[in-house]
């Protein structure tokens, strides 16, 4: 594993950490933008050229936006006079290294059968589409629905109520 | 030291999964919870990612294919639990999750 593993992986835990701890929640979300380009960055490494790209316009492109544009809406970028973390704090940090240690433990007990490095892959972004409009054309078509049925959905439930339509 | 390029690779997917779930479970702004489940979602896809470049069939493309529906079913969720936080606040006038204590409106 060379060198760009270990940096691009220190760029990726230092967002996803600082998305969580900032107090600022705009700073949260620029955050969260380098994490998403770290794991990007990692898609690269792994020669998943399409996920990569499509890691960076789906998630740097639209969510990171999305995230943006609702912490303006909501005005939450003020920051609570009660701290930003919830009362409950202690429990939900006891699970997640609980979560972490116990995801860890797996991965070192199973590495020594993991298998080793492997000639990469030569995926050509013809050979997805083939794939797209071949054996996975059904899945395709019910992610495009669902899209569809989301997106009008969450436009529905964002929209404005007028008064006295309840 | 890490044995396999593939346990490095897990390890920081369990390393990125649990400060997002460290996100979800600890912070008070509603669109911080979101932020915390992305990364999550980012999380599993980097497992998928890794599994497909390592194992045995890498020219059957599966893992990447479920990894690129899941960035397709991430973005709609996002936009659900977006557009749910703005319905929200347009309600309670807050996102603070210890405040929004009450299923009636």
């Amino acid at each position: 594993m060379g060198i760009a593993f270990y940096i691009i992986s220190a760029l990726t835990v230092c967002g996803g950490l600082a998305a969580v701890l900032l107090k600022n929640t705009v700073h949260c979300a620029l955050a969260l933008t380098v994490a998403f380009a770290g794991l990007a960055l990692l898609f690269l490494q792994l020669d998943a050229q399409f996920a990569g790209f499509a890691q960076i316009l789906v998630y740097i492109g639209a969510v990171a936006i999305l995230v943006v544009f609702a912490i303006l809406l909501t005005r939450g970028s003020d920051t609570p006079k009660d701290g930003v973390f919830s009362k409950t704090w202690l429990a939900g940090l006891a699970i997640a290294a609980a979560v972490f240690s116990v995801l860890g433990w797996a991965v070192l007990q199973a590495a020594p059968w993991l298998p080793h490095e492997t000639v990469a892959p030569n995926v050509t972004v013809n050979q997805i589409g083939d794939a797209l409009m071949g054996r996975y054309v059904l899945p395709l078509e019910i992610v495009a629905v669902l899209l569809t049925a989301a997106l009008v959905g969450a436009v529905i439930v964002a929209m404005h109520e007028k008064e006295g339509a309840k | 030291m890490i044995a396999t390029p593939l346990a490095g690779y897990l390890l920081v997917a369990a390393l990125v999964f649990a400060i997002g779930l460290a996100g979800a479970l600890t912070r008070r702004n509603a669109i911080l919870v979101l932020i915390g489940i992305e990364l999550m979602l980012n999380a599993a896809n980097l497992n998928l990612i890794a599994f497909w470049r390592y194992g045995p069939h890498p020219e059957a493309m599966t893992g990447m294919m479920f990894a690129i529906f899941s960035i397709a079913v991430a973005a709609a969720e996002a936009a659900v639990g977006l557009g749910l936080v703005i319905s929200i606040y347009r309600h309670a006038k807050t996102t603070d999750l210890d405040q929004i204590n009450r299923m009636k409106g």
